[in-house]
Formats: C-alpha cells, sequence, structure tokens
C-alpha cells in the first residue's frame, strides 16, 4: 500500500499540570524504571501495528504529550530508529517533538537533534510573566525566550504555541504579544484562544467566579487580531489555529489529521486511525500508564479498544476536520463516503460569506473558520 | 335486597373547597357506617385516589350506598354523591345536585368559606337543598369554630347554628354527620307505582362491562331485563345488569323510586348515554320527563402537537380513547407550519386543558406541546354572518369582519387582606371590571367581570403568586361581549410563527407582543446571521427584538486525539436537531414554543 502514515507517539509525563489542561497526562516523579517500561511498551505496540499496516509511506513522527521533551533523548532516537524500519519512508520524513521552554529542558535539544528531530514545537503559551504565571507554567518569559533562540539555532524548523484570551487581555496587549513571538524567528505558529475544558482547574474556577473569560465579542476580536498581526507577519493561516510562513513550513503531521490520512498512535491514551484490509480503524489506546503496559504485553498492543467506522463517521471527520485547513475537503471524498451536503445549505453559507465551492471543493473562507463548529453542524446536517 | 322506603332513604352530596376534607369525610362515612373494614378501607382510599388520578375528570360523580342504623334503632340507606369540586366540572356539581334532596357543606373550621365553597353551595340552594353546615378540622389548633360559624351565615346567608362539628381525619363527629343526614335532609319523594322516570347522571366506559350508567330513580322501578327508552334519542335498550356501589360494585334485582345505582344495557358508547336524560319503560311511559340539562360545551381550546412528529398516530389514539369516557372533551386535526399534525382540543377549562394533557402524557407516554389557550371568538362579518373561532391562526380577512365579541366571565376571589390590592391590580390590568368588594373578617372578597381570554392565559397562576397561595378563585362564564379584539402574529425573521399567533386586545397588544418577542430572543439559539423577531398587527410591527447572529464558534484545537470526541459532538448535536423545528432558514428548539406560550411574569 502507498497510502501515506504519520506516528504520533504520546508521552504522558509533565513536571507540573497546566490549570487549563485536558490531555492525558501524568506528574513526571522521576520513575526511571516505569518509563523505561513505557519505551519498551511504545516500541512493542509500534512493532505489531506496523504488521496490521503493512509498509506504508512514513511521512511523518510527531512526540507529543505531556511533556515528550521530558523523555530521554536516548529512547525518543530509538523509537525514531525503530519506525524508520517499520514504515520506511520514501521521500520528506518530518519528525516533531513538543518541548517545554525551560533551561533544563533546552539543554536537552542538542541530543533531540542528534537522535532525528528537525522540527521542534515549543509551548511558550505567553511572553507575559503575569500571564503565565495565570497559566501555572513553570517558566518565565525570559527563559522561554532564551528555549526559543536556542532550538531557532538547534532545529530546521521551530514552532510556537501561544494561549490567549486570558482574562482582562485587550486585543491591543495581544497584539503586542504576538509580534514579540513572530520576532523569535520560528517559521510556525499556534496561537489557541483559550478553553475552558471540563474537569480542569480552570472549569471549577471558572464556576467557583474566580475567573472571568472573554465573552464571545471579545473572543472574535482577539481571533481577528491574530488574523491581522500573522498576516501582516507573513503567516499563512492554514488551519484555524495555525499559521506557517509558506508552504514548507506547514506541519506535515498535523495535517494528516485534517486531510483524513492514517496515523499510528502509540502510547498511553493515543488515537489512531488506520486502514486495514480496507476499513478504516479507529484505535484507542488505554490511558493509565500501567494499563497501556499490561495490554500491550497481553496482546502486542495498546489499545484498549477499536472501532471500525462506518462511511458516515469517516465523512464526518472529513468534514470537520477538512473544513478547518484553507484547502478545505473535496465535495468527490464526501460523496464517496455517502455525505452529500444539503444544497440548499450549502447556498445559504455561501450566501453569506462562510464557505466557498470552486473547484470542486468545500472550504471555509477566514469568517466562516471563526465559526466553523456552527458551519460544520449546519453541513453535516 | 328489599326495597326500602322512601321515608328510610336520604340522597345526599358533600360541597366544600377543594382541600377542605371532602374525600376524607366521605371515606369515614363509608367506614363508620361498614361498607369498608379498615384494611380494605385503606386499599379502597388508595384506590379511589388512582381513580381520580386516572381517570381524571371523568370519574365525575362517585356514588356509595350506605347503611346505616340510627340512633331510633332504624335502618336507613344513605346514597352520597361525591362531587367534584372545581369549576371546571361545575356540571357534574349540577346534576349531581339534581339527583339529590340535601347537602353537607363542608367547611374548614380555620379557612373559612372559599370561593368554591360559595359557588358550589349556591347551585345546592338552587337546587332546593336543605342544608348542614359541617365544621371540618375541628382539631387543628387554628380552627376558630365560632368565627367561621358566623362567616357562614354572613356570607353564604344560611343559618349555621346547628353546625355539625367534625374531624374527618380524625374520625371526631362522624356519627353526628349520619344522624344530621338522617334527620336533617329530607327522604325522596316519588311513587314507587307510577311508571318509571329515571334520570340519567353519568356515564361512563368500563373495559369489562362496556358503558356503565348511574342513575337515580324518580318514579317507579327498574328490573333486569326491562325494556327502557332515553327520551330524548328514543333509543330502547334492555337492562341487563343492575347495582348499587357499597363502596363495591354489588348487583341488585332491581332500583326502586329514590334509589340511586347503575346499570349497564349493552350501550356501545358514552355518547349514546346523555347525561340529563329521562329514562323511562319503553311500554309504560312517564309523561312528565325531566328537565335535562344543557349540553356542555368547551369554553377553552388550544392545539396539542406531539414533540416527536412520528408520535401522531398515537396522540390520535389516545385523544380518540379519552373522548370515549369524556363526552366534554373534543378534538379535530390540526395543522400547523410551526408544530406539524396535531390536534384542535375543547376543554371545559384550563383545569381541565391541564388533566387531560397530563394524561396523555402520563398513561399514554406522550411528549406534547401545548399551544396558548384561546377561547371561542364570534367574528360578526360584514355581510352579516357570525362565525366562530375556536383557533386565531383561522382569522379571516380583517377587512370582511365586522365586529368580534369574546366570553366574559364573573370571577369570584377571596383574598387575605394584605394581598387585596395586588389582586384588584391584576384584575384590572387583565380589563377586569369590578361589581363587589365586600369583606369577611379580614379575608377580602372580590367580584370582577374579566375577559375568559385574560385569564385563560396565566390568570390563575398570577394570583396564587401575588397572593403567596392565599388567594382563591372560582369563575362563571356569563356572556358575550364585543372587544376592541385584534391578531397578534409574532415573526421570526419575518415569516410568522401561527402557533405563537394569538387574539389580543388592542390596548393589551404591545405589552403581550413585547413579552413574546423578548422571551423569543432569549430562547431562539444564536445562528450564523441576525434573526429580527417581531410582534405583528396586519402590516404593523408593534415590537421588535435581535438575536444576534453568531460571532465566535469553533474549536481551538483539533487533532488526532479530538477526532472522535468532535464527531460524537457533531451527532449530539444532530440529535438536537430533532427537536428543533425548521422556520424558513431558523431553527426554533421546541422548548422554545413551550416556554414562550408559558409566559409566567407580567
Amino acid at each position: 500500500m502507498t497510502l501515506p502514515l504519520g506516528l504520533y507517539v504520546h508521552w504522558p509525563y509533565c513536571a507540573r499540570i497546566c490549570p487549563y489542561c485536558d490531555f492525558n497526562v501524568v506528574r513526571d516523579r522521576g520513575r526511571k524504571v516505569e518509563q523505561a517500561q513505557l519505551v519498551e511498551a511504545i516500541l512493542t505496540d509500534m512493532r505489531t501495528q506496523a504488521d496490521l499496516t503493512g509498509p506504508r509511506p512514513l511521512v511523518s513522527i510527531f512526540f507529543g504529550g505531556g511533556t515528550p521533551s521530558l523523555m530521554e533523548p536516548d529512547a525518543v532516537a530509538r523509537i525514531i530508529a525503530e519506525a524508520k524500519i517499520l514504515w520506511p519512508s520514501q521521500g520528506a520524513l518530518e519528525i516533531s517533538l513538543e518541548a517545554n521552554p525551560t533551561d533544563a529542558e533546552r539543554d536537552r535539544f542538542e541530543g533531540f537533534a542528534k537522535a532525528g528531530v528537525e522540527r521542534l514545537s515549543l509551548g511558550l503559551q505567553s511572553l507575559n510573566d503575569a500571564s503565565l504565571k495565570l497559566l501555572g507554567r513553570n517558566h518565565g518569559a525570559d527563559e522561554a525566550q532564551r528555549a526559543a533562540r536556542t532550538a531557532r539555532d538547534i532545529f530546521a524548523r521551530l514552532s510556537v504555541d501561544l494561549i490567549y484570551a486570558l482574562p482582562g487581555q485587550s486585543p491591543q496587549a495581544w497584539a503586542d504579544e504576538l509580534s514579540a513571538a513572530a520576532d523569535l524567528g520560528a517559521d510556525h505558529i499556534s496561537p489557541y484562544q483559550l478553553t475552558i475544558e471540563s474537569g480542569t482547574a480552570f472549569d471549577r474556577a471558572v464556576r467557583r467566579g474566580a475567573l472571568v473569560p472573554p465573552d464571545d465579542e471579545l473572543g472574535a476580536v482577539l481571533y481577528e487580531t491574530t488574523q491581522t498581526v500573522l498576516s501582516q507577519r507573513g503567516f499563512d493561516a492554514y488551519e484555524v489555529s495555525n499559521h506557517a510562513k509558506g508552504q514548507a513550513a506547514r506541519s506535515r503531521h498535523n495535517l494528516i489529521y485534517w486531510r483524513g490520512e492514517d496515523y499510528v498512535g502509540v502510547g498511553p491514551g493515543a488515537h489512531g486511525r488506520i486502514t486495514v484490509e480496507g476499513e478504516r480503524v479507529a484505535t484507542f489506546a488505554a490511558s493509565k500508564i500501567g494499563d497501556y503496559r499490561d495490554q500491550v504485553e497481553a496482546t502486542g498492543l495498546g489499545w484498549e479498544s477499536e472501532q471500525v467506522l462506518s462511511p458516515q463517521e469517516q465523512a464526518e471527520e472529513r468534514l470537520l476536520a477538512g473544513l478547518r485547513i484553507d484547502e478545505g475537503v473535496s465535495f468527490n471524498e464526501l460523496a464517496a463516503l455517502d455525505l452529500t451536503p444539503d444544497h440548499h445549505r450549502v447556498v445559504q453559507l455561501a450566501q453569506l460569506g462562510l464557505i466557498t465551492t470552486e473547484g470542486n471543493r468545500l472550504c471555509a473562507t477566514p469568517q466562516g473558520r471563526a465559526l466553523l463548529d456552527a458551519v460544520t453542524s449546519v453541513l453535516a446536517g | 335486597m328489599s326495597t326500602t322506603p322512601l321515608s328510610h332513604i336520604r340522597n345526599f352530596s358533600i360541597v366544600a373547597h377543594i382541600d377542605h376534607g371532602k374525600s376524607t369525610l366521605s371515606d369515614r362515612l363509608i367506614q363508620e357506617t361498614g361498607g369498608l373494614t379498615a384494611r380494605e378501607m385503606k386499599e379502597q382510599v388508595l384506590d379511589s385516589m388512582d381513580i381520580e388520578r386516572e381517570r381524571g375528570i371523568t370519574i365525575k360523580a362517585q356514588t356509595v350506598r350506605l347503611n346505616y342504623r340510627a340512633d331510633n334503632g332504624e335502618d336507613y340507606v344513605l346514597n352520597l354523591m361525591d362531587t367534584p369540586g372545581h369549576v371546571d366540572f361545575a356540571y357534574e356539581v349540577s346534576r349531581c345536585l339534581a339527583a339529590c334532596e340535601g347537602s353537607i357543606l363542608v367547611v374548614d373550621a380555620s379557612q373559612g368559606v372559599e370561593a368554591q365553597t360559595l359557588a358550589n353551595v349556591y347551585q345546592a340552594i338552587d337546587n332546593n337543598h336543605e342544608i348542614v353546615p359541617v365544621l371540618n378540622k375541628i382539631d387543628l389548633p387554628a380552627a376558630e369554630p365560632e368565627r367561621i360559624r358566623a362567616q357562614i351565615e354572613d356570607v353564604i346567608g344560611i343559618d349555621a347554628s346547628d353546625a355539625v362539628l367534625c374531624s374527618a381525619k380524625s374520625g371526631i363527629g362522624i356519627h353526628d354527620v349520619l344522624e344530621a343526614v338522617v334527620h336533617r335532609l329530607p327522604p325522596p319523594k316519588g311513587d314507587i307505582d307510577a311508571p318509571l322516570k329515571a334520570l340519567l347522571v353519568d356515564a361512563w366506559y368500563d373495559p369489562y362491562l362496556g358503558v356503565v350508567v348511574l342513575v337515580r330513580v324518580f318514579d317507579g322501578t327498574m328490573k333486569r331485563g326491562q325494556k327502557v327508552k332515553m327520551m330524548q334519542t328514543g333509543a330502547v335498550y334492555t337492562l341487563e345488569k343492575l347495582g348499587v356501589f357499597q363502596p363495591k360494585a354489588t348487583d341488585v334485582d332491581s332500583l326502586s323510586a329514590g334509589e340511586v345505582g347503575f346499570f349497564t344495557a349493552s350501550i356501545k358508547e358514552v355518547a349514546d348515554a346523555a347525561v340529563g336524560a329521562t329514562i323511562t319503560d319503553d311500554r309504560r311511559q312517564t309523561t312528565s320527563p325531566l328537565i335535562g340539562f344543557k349540553e356542555v360545551q368547551p369554553v377553552v381550546f388550544c392545539g396539542l402537537f406531539p414533540v416527536d412528529a412520528a408520535d401522531f398516530e398515537d396522540l390520535r389514539a389516545a385523544v380518540g380513547r379519552l373522548r370515549l369516557n369524556d363526552a366534554s372533551f373534543t378534538y379535530e386535526m390540526e395543522t400547523s407550519a410551526a408544530l406539524g399534525f396535531g390536534f384542535r382540543c375543547g376543554f371545559l377549562g384550563l383545569l381541565h386543558l391541564e388533566i387531560i394533557q397530563e394524561r396523555l402524557q402520563r398513561e399514554f407516554n406522550l411528549d406534547l406541546i401545548a399551544t396558548a389557550p384561546s377561547v371561542i371568538y364570534k367574528i360578526g362579518m360584514n355581510n352579516g354572518d357570525v362565525i366562530e373561532l375556536h383557533n386565531p391562526a383561522d382569522m379571516p380577512d380583517p377587512v370582511k369582519i365586522d365586529s368580534i365579541a369574546e366570553p366574559w366571565i364573573k370571577a369570584t376571589i377571596f383574598t387575605p387582606d394584605e394581598y387585596l390590592g395586588a389582586v384588584i391590580k391584576l384584575c384590572q390590568d387583565r380589563r377586569g371590571q369590578q361589581r363587589e368588594l365586600s369583606y369577611v373578617g379580614t379575608r377580602a372578597m372580590v367580584v370582577y367581570d374579566l375577559p375568559l381570554n385574560e385569564v385563560v392565559f396565566d390568570f390563575y397562576d398570577r394570583l396564587k403568586s401575588i397572593s403567596k397561595g392565599y388567594a382563591s378563585f372560582d369563575y362563571q362564564i356569563e356572556e358575550y361581549r364585543p372587544g376592541d379584539l385584534v391578531k397578534m402574529s409574532i415573526l421570526v425573521n419575518a415569516e410568522p410563527v401561527d402557533a405563537l399567533s394569538m387574539l389580543v386586545h388592542r390596548d393589551r397588544a404591545e405589552h403581550r407582543g413585547r413579552g413574546m418577542c423578548e422571551k423569543m430572543k432569549d430562547l431562539i439559539p444564536q445562528h450564523l446571521f441576525v434573526i429580527p423577531i417581531q410582534a405583528a398587527i396586519g402590516g404593523r410591527i408593534i415590537a421588535r427584538e435581535t438575536v444576534r447572529a453568531l460571532r465566535k464558534d469553533v474549536t481551538a484545537k483539533c487533532y488526532g486525539g479530538d477526532l472522535s470526541r468532535k464527531r460524537k459532538l457533531l451527532d449530539k448535536q444532530k440529535e438536537g436537531k430533532k427537536k428543533m423545528r425548521q422556520f424558513g432558514k431558523v431553527e426554533i428548539p421546541q422548548e422554545a414554543f413551550i416556554a414562550a406560550l408559558k409566559m409566567d411574569a407580567d
């Protein structure tokens, strides 16, 4: 099979749990044995999944978390090497790793580069000390800038994450912060609007009234500010929250998700989508580290469950993910999955300037992208 | 069972305000006369509560035959006819009263006379009843029998010096009540040898027996196998089963003058057993039929629609079933652009409406949307025709209308003094005209003329809320009066929503229109575009609100691990949309209709 494939590796450990985060994470208590066992389990999981996918051209490896910059560079190197054996790549292979911008982690950047990482995704979150404190981060703005500079020197590609729409944040303050981030020399910026996820410390703070996020009006203004500032700085908004300087700077890995391509997920709680014998399977790894390891020991796979996606489910995923990127999704692809959006609704959304249908592709306009959840819901019927 | 002489029969009913203890007293009387053992009593009480709840209004008159040996050593047959207390069922009360010679007036010894007490007792007086006042709940600390006695004399104008003191709950004074029934209420008159003359008091459908008819025999005798004739329709039936309720149904061979009991005669439908009909012997007919009751007409209407359009056939079956047993409930099919297929239903009043609605939901498991209740308007057309309008959606073109008349009621309200100001304001706001204002101790009694269409809306809820539940309310339909009424439409995104249109008085239109628009504004979710909501009379906009367009609605992050969650969210939204009604480009949640029509605060 020649369908491209991505590999997502989930490293669940974090030095500190951020109050806004609802990912599958645990505090890193320095349990070396447990972590070493997890690396072995991840490798086994990869091998077993490779049996199912067969030798497919690997286009991307992404270390996410959690905080994969807490991994031993050796472990990163072993996983990369194994992946290259299991899925020989035929062209470009993007290898990204998410990192926290602390001094301690900065010292390991060299090691990651040697291991094969060529793109670092740095979780700056903010360049403002007060904001970083509010976000519960374990680094200050100066430290973050240092990490960014080091990363820029070491890695071929650098992306930075930012969080906006913090309580009290004005559009001007955000524009300034964003500009400062653009000055860091990254070729990719991912500014995320703060989302209050249920079950997080922020969720509880909002319920208590201790945290008041901006209303949707201010949220919209901040979103527009983001588009304006980054576009002036030469970053293309190729996805809702992702901006890149030119085609080459786009995240090949994340495009896999938005284009509906296959990806193998390994590590606790990792999701995957792989095509096996013509069927597209959604895979869900066990979330707890111990469960994941047990699962791998028992079956060779970390999966706690898997599900064959019906054409309709696939179509819905294609629609909701495809509309997030500027290239959109082709009507033919949706039609092949038995989804033909209602003509009247398509016309209505186009009249409202929220979508375009040129070249037989369904694309959200910049205005439509700000309202994408509602737009998708209309199109999905 | 041998025939009891007329002199030893007493037919009586109990009239009371709701919660004054009528049902408890009835149960005690049954228990005291040995109708049921203590254990059965418990079951019976439960049963009857079930029946009342389940059959709701259709268990119209409950009758019980009590065999009582009085202190004088003689045996009496006491027929107790329990009547519903609520105004909606005034006609039930009236026909029960017509079948009796006397009434027990039960008044709560601390609360005193209430609006329903008054309405019902006057009906009893109109039926020439002897009345025995009974003060109930005398064992409560708040009981003031002397004050209430004086109040009964003041307000109702009957002698209450011999009022029986009792506590049905504690079993105090029950014997005294029975003695008062025997000695102070008159025996029935009647001629056992005259041709059969019986009053059809009530009829209901029993799944095992078919239609069961409750009768009061005035002259002559009914026997099994006898051919009887309904004098109004001329239909002839052969009596199959005769019986009395003791309170369990007990078969008897015959029912004679003065007696109350039931029969079955292979009658197919309740509608064939017209209440108030005179029943006579087919071969030996009475020459003096009874004056029947006037047929009951629904006065309040509303549309009932299934929340899930797929339930329409179930709803059709359910209303059909209810109608079998309740001739006063009417329905016809209605189509609404907003709500799909449903029925326009007619009710005796708001309580009747609520009961039917609740039965449909509870017994038939249907989720319903009810449109705003409306009344029957009489529309005088320019060409001289008069049209009865049951549904605002059917309103003719205003240019062809000469005049519109609406029903008015006479409302009697009792309220503690401190709420009087608020009650009067409410009545004035609802276009009320005061007829009477008087005091009974610290309670005020106000009588108002009010347009029914102002009352069906939310008057009763408002009254309860402004008086903290202390005010009591009763009404009678009086007459049609011309009014400056207009049809108000609600437009959502420039499209009229038929289910929300209503007839209102011109002076009230703006207020109601603004209220509806404000409410709809909060109930319609934000869309991708601006949605104007307008209230209009004809082409004139009288109120307007706007639902802002969504400004931002997008998930910030969506990567590999988020796809499943996002898809599930999408599926959930799709489910949610099934409960939305599409209005042009706008989706309106069903709850919006329910909530909008239930305007709570003014």
